[in-house]
């Protein structure tokens, strides 16, 4: 007689007090292998869409600016479109070049947080030293334009608040030669190394089929080979006017996402680059003094894809009603795709190639339902940091590109 | 796709359509009996290509609205279904799940705020509230006062 399979469940999540996002992912486990995967969302549900309802139009920008600390210059911009759109207001020139500068400004420093937190969960912390080191000076500049590092409040309806001074366009430009310098290292030392190509390549496949059905977007849909990005397909702000390209890689895997992010810096650096020099003379904004009823959808590239806002006015002065939808609320059900039939070892990087909130990989544990055996966080980083270590000793770090660089 | 490209082709299902309406330049919305939610979505994904992006519960106060939202992501424009459920008593709509795994989600919200069932829902267990939330308590309807 044979004995029936043992199931473990793996619990991911939900609670840490560091992030603003809760989410649990319970694994099914069989031995080593990934089989299941149940998600569990909203354990600190703020009730975003609801108060926004109680809030004036002008208002809801700084309420919208905090659905996300990273991407606080997208949510308010894809809103306030949508109610643009409502009333049919075009703000003037060169409000649309500043909220482009903002928002590419805005990838830079996410995409650069990311590339240092997967550098951290495969045991690469040199390269989490280096890009948060590089971010930094861009959230300096953030915080030159606009008065904040983060939440900006620079975007309004009618146009932006905060005009970019022309004695700021110097250092804007001297920081991103440095940014582009630095993130060139980068990209090559990732690019060359063996090792992050064995431990990256082949992980956390999101095939091109499961990632329509799943309708990701942003670098997840683009790292699986379908080339959208709203900049392009539904150009806002001034995208249109910009010469850029959209980056995409047809892997799938972990490394395609690190490729595309990684690429797509340049393309940002050289988008703000662009619309410096073209910069329109004039005024920021336009009054607008009423919303007639109407309905309006607003999207915007975020830098972890398309950030969605759907707003209905009754001609009051707050909106009836208001639907956000962050692009991680349809890139973390294709976990689904990507997850079943990895190593424990890899889980923790597969969601992060996703770039959710990290809530999900700070906090774990492995629940064998027979013995009780439990793993937390550390042990499953220890898991991840480990498969690293060992292909390094089968490469042997005599070909290692990232010099000083040890577990 | 071009414009009338679009139009063309949305003409096949106008007569499951209630409308088609340009509200803006690149948004179309295609209102619909609550009936013809299911092949109207079919056609926009399967045989339009269109992208998924999201879905919208609106308690319009005489019925409910269901907003799907889709993407042509070759001319940007925002196609949305907007479906109306007018047994307020109980919303019932058909579930769009069994066709894009990507609406799970957003339907399983909908069920949980606006307290809409949707038929054929593989899964249509609470996403947002808690489990200790009430039954038949829905955070979204107007009546709900914040």
């Amino acid at each position: 007689m044979t004995e029936p399979l043992r199931k473990s469940v793996l619990a991911v999540g939900p609670f840490h007090p560091l992030q603003e996002e809760m989410e649990f992912f319970q694994l099914t486990v069989d031995g080593e292998k990934v089989t299941d995967v149940n998600v569990r969302l909203s354990y600190n549900h703020r009730g975003i869409e609801k108060l926004s309802e109680t809030l004036q139009f002008d208002q809801v920008p700084y309420l919208v600016s905090r659905v996300c600390g990273i991407c606080s210059a997208s949510h308010p911009l894809a809103y306030v479109q949508a109610v643009e759109e409502i009333a049919g207001v075009k703000p003037p020139e060169r409000a649309l070049y500043v909220r482009t500068i903002i928002n590419e400004l805005e990838r830079i420093h996410s995409h650069l947080l990311w590339v240092g937190l997967g550098g951290h969960f495969i045991g690469y912390d040199t390269v989490f030293m280096w890009a948060w080191k590089y971010r930094e000076p861009v959230l300096d500049l953030l915080e030159a334009i606009t008065g904040n590092r983060n939440n900006y409040g620079n975007v309004k309806v009618g146009g932006c608040r905060e005009d970019i001074p022309d004695d700021l366009k110097p250092k804007i430009l001297q920081e991103l030669d440095q940014i582009e310098k630095k993130t060139e290292m980068l990209t090559k030392a990732v690019l060359d190394d063996p090792v992050l190509h064995a431990r990256l390549k082949g992980v956390g496949v999101l095939k091109r089929e499961d990632a329509l059905k799943y309708a990701v977007v942003g670098p997840t849909a683009r790292g699986s080979g379908i080339a959208t990005d709203i900049r392009r397909s539904d150009p806002y702000a001034a995208y249109g006017d910009l010469d850029w390209k959209v980056i995409s890689q047809p892997g799938g895997d972990v490394f395609a996402k690190a490729v595309v992010r990684l690429l797509e810096i340049f393309e940002s650096i050289k988008m703000v680059r662009q619309a410096l020099a073209k910069l329109p003379k004039g005024p920021v904004a336009v009054d607008v003094k009423e919303i007639p009823p109407g309905e309006g959808c607003g999207h915007a590239e975020a830098p972890r894809g398309e950030t969605f806002h759907y707003v209905r006015s009754d001609g009051g002065n707050r909106p009836i009603r208001h639907k956000i939808r962050a692009p991680s609320y349809v890139n973390v059900p294709s976990f689904k795709a990507s997850c079943i039939g990895a190593d424990i070892a890899d889980v923790t990087l597969t969601l992060a190639a996703v770039d959710p909130c990290y809530s999900c990989t700070e906090r774990m544990a492995v629940v064998d339902s027979h013995n009780m055996v439990t793993h937390d966080h550390e042990e499953l980083l220890r898991l991840s940091r480990e498969k690293t270590a060992r292909i390094m000793r089968e490469i042997g770090t005599a070909h290692l590109k990232l010099e000083g660089l040890r577990i | 796709m071009q414009h009338n490209e679009l139009d063309k082709q949305l003409s096949q299902i106008r007569d499951r359509l209630a409308g088609i309406e340009r509200k803006a330049d690149n948004r179309v919305f295609l209102p619909c009996e609550s009936e013809n939610v299911y092949e109207v979505c079919r056609f926009l994904f399967s045989e339009l290509g269109l992208r998924f992006v999201i879905s919208t519960g609106i308690d319009a106060q005489d019925c409910f609205e269901v907003l799907h939202h889709f993407s042509d992501d070759d001319s940007g424009c925002v196609v949305t279904v907007k479906a109306f459920v007018r047994n307020r008593e109980s919303p019932e709509l058909d579930s769009i799940t069994p066709l894009i795994p990507g609406a799970e989600w957003t339907e399983r919200e909908m069920h949980d705020l606006l307290g809409i069932r949707f038929r054929n829902h593989p899964n249509l267990q609470r996403l947002i509230l808690a489990d200790d939330w009430p039954e038949g308590v829905y955070p979204l309807r107007k009546e709900m006062q914040t």
